[in-house]
C-alpha cells in the first residue's frame, strides 16, 4: 500500500514517507509529482493511489531500454525512456481501479509488465 | 467442379473434426455453393504457434503441438488452397541467434505441411525487438498483398513497430493500395494484432488500427482475419468483420474476463482444450467465408 496523495504534506515525517513513495509536491504547480520508473518488467511502483479531483503528474523513466506506459481508462499514455524523464498529467475524475501496462514490446515477460492505479473518493 | 464443392463441404464433418461453423455474411451463400462456381477456395489459418515456448504447466506438449498441427491440416480431406501462419511463429527471445534458431525450427517443421503456397505474417514476438530484421531473412516480407481467386488479400504489419503501431508509411502504402480497387471487390485483410479496440486494458489493440479501418470504410467487401489474442472472437466495425483465431499454443482467457492476461493452463483431463486452427471457405464473388474452428487432435 502506498500514502495516499495529498496535496500538501506539512509534517516532515509524511514528506519523507512521500518520498519514499516516489512522491513529492511540484514546486512549479504545487501540484504532486510520482515519479515511476520502468525496467523489465515491471514498474518500481505497481500500485499508485491517487484521491480522487486531485490531478498528478506522473513522470516517467526506465533504467534499461523503451518501455510504454498506457492507462487507457484515461486515454493516456507515453513512453518510459532511459536517461529521460517524460511527464504525463493524470486528472482522476472518477474512483476505481484502472489498469495501466507497458505497451512497447521490451521481451518476454513483456505481457506481464502491468500495474495499477487507485482512485479513492 | 460441384463435385470438388460437395467434397469441400463434407470435409469438415468427415475429417472427423467437428468444430463450429461460422458463417460471415448474410446471404447467397447455399446459391454459390450449389453453383460450385471457380472462384470458391478454403484456405487453413494458423497462428500463435509460439515455437520454442516453454511452460510445462501450460502446455507441457509445446515441442509437439505444432508438428501435431501440420499433421491435422495434411490430414484435411480436401488440400486448402494455401495456409496463412497471422503472427508469433515464434516464441520473443533478447539472444538474437536463438530467434534465428527457433526461425529455422519453425521453417523445418512447416515445411512438412503437403500444401505448398504457405503465407507467413510476423507477430511481435517474431518482429518487435528487431524491427523484423531476422523475421525478414527467414520469411520475406513485413506486409504484402496477393490476390487469390477474385479475392484481394493484404497482410498488414502491425507488430515490427513495437509500438503496435502500422506506421505512416505502411498506411500510406494501403491507402495507394486501395485505390487501385474497385469498392465493390473483395477484400481479406489479415493481421496479427485487432485493427479495433478489442480491449485496450489489456493492450488487445493497434495503436492506429483506427487509420486503417477508416481507409478500408468506403470498401464494401472487407473481412479481417487476425490473431494474438489466443481465442476465438468475432466483432464488427460497421459492416467489416473481424475474426479472430485460436493459438497453437495456450488459450488466453476472454477479454476481461480475468483479472490478468495470463494462460489458461492446460487442462490434463481435456489435452489442447482451447487450441486449434480455422478452415475458411470462400466465396468471391459473395465476398463471403464460412468459418470453421478445428482442433488439434490428442495423443
Ligand atoms: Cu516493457
Amino acid at each position: 500500500m502506498r500514502p495516499l496523495l495529498s496535496r500538501r504534506c506539512a509534517p516532515a515525517a509524511i514528506c519523507a514517507a512521500l518520498a519514499l513513495a516516489g512522491l513529492h509536491a511540484s514546486s512549479a504547480a504545487d501540484e504532486p509529482v510520482i515519479r515511476v520508473t520502468a525496467r523489465k518488467f515491471e514498474y518500481d511502483t505497481p500500485e499508485i493511489i491517487l484521491k480522487k479531483g486531485v490531478p498528478v503528474t506522473i513522470e516517467l523513466t526506465s533504467l534499461d531500454r523503451v518501455h510504454g506506459f498506457n492507462l487507457p481508462d484515461f486515454k493516456t499514455r507515453a513512453d518510459a525512456i532511459p536517461g529521460m524523464v517524460t511527464r504525463v498529467r493524470i486528472v482522476p475524475d472518477k474512483a476505481g481501479t484502472f489498469a495501466f501496462f507497458c505497451d512497447v514490446f521490451c521481451g518476454d515477460g513483456h505481457e506481464e509488465m502491468a500495474g495499477k492505479i487507485v482512485v479513492k473518493d | 467442379m460441384s463435385h470438388d464443392t460437395i467434397k469441400r463441404r463434407d470435409f469438415l464433418k468427415l475429417a472427423g473434426l467437428g468444430g463450429a461453423v461460422f458463417a460471415s455474411g448474410l446471404s447467397g451463400w447455399a446459391q454459390a455453393v450449389k453453383s460450385g462456381a471457380a472462384d470458391e477456395f478454403y484456405f487453413v489459418q494458423l497462428s500463435d504457434t509460439h515455437w520454442g515456448f516453454n511452460g510445462p504447466k501450460v502446455n507441457p506438449e509445446a515441442a509437439s503441438t505444432l508438428k501435431k498441427a501440420v499433421a491435422a491440416v495434411n490430414g484435411l480431406e480436401q488440400k486448402p488452397d494455401f495456409v496463412v501462419f497471422t503472427g508469433d511463429l515464434t516464441h520473443t527471445t533478447d539472444d538474437p541467434k536463438l530467434r534465428r534458431a527457433r526461425m529455422a525450427e519453425f521453417r523445418d517443421i512447416v515445411s512438412e505441411l503437403k500444401i505448398k503456397d504457405v503465407r507467413f505474417m510476423p507477430g511481435e514476438h517474431d518482429a518487435s525487438l528487431d524491427r523484423g530484421e531476422a523475421y525478414q531473412e527467414f520469411f520475406g516480407k513485413l506486409h504484402y498483398s496477393f490476390d487469390h481467386k477474385g479475392v484481394h488479400f493484404i497482410a498488414l504489419d502491425n507488430v515490427s513497430d513495437p509500438g503496435a503501431s502500422l506506421g505512416e508509411a505502411q498506411l500510406k502504402w494501403l491507402a495507394q493500395h486501395l485505390k487501385q480497387l474497385g469498392k465493390d471487390a473483395p477484400i481479406v485483410v489479415l493481421a496479427h494484432r485487432p485493427l479495433f479496440d478489442l480491449y485496450p486494458q489489456w493492450d488487445w489493440a493497434t495503436r492506429d488500427g483506427a487509420s486503417a479501418v477508416e481507409l478500408l470504410m468506403p470498401h464494401k467487401n472487407v473481412t479481417v482475419f487476425y490473431g494474438h489474442i489466443h481465442q476465438e472472437h468475432h466483432h464488427k466495425t460497421g459492416h467489416i468483420a473481424h475474426h479472430a483465431a485460436k493459438s497453437l499454443i495456450f488459450p488466453l482467457p476472454a477479454p476481461g474476463s480475468a483479472p490478468k492476461r495470463a494462460p489458461i493452463p492446460w487442462d490434463e483431463a481435456e489435452p489442447n482444450k482451447g487450441i486449434g486452427f480455422r478452415s475458411i471457405e470462400a466465396d468471391a464473388k459473395g465476398a463471403q467465408y464460412k468459418l470453421a474452428e478445428l482442433p488439434v487432435p490428442k495423443g
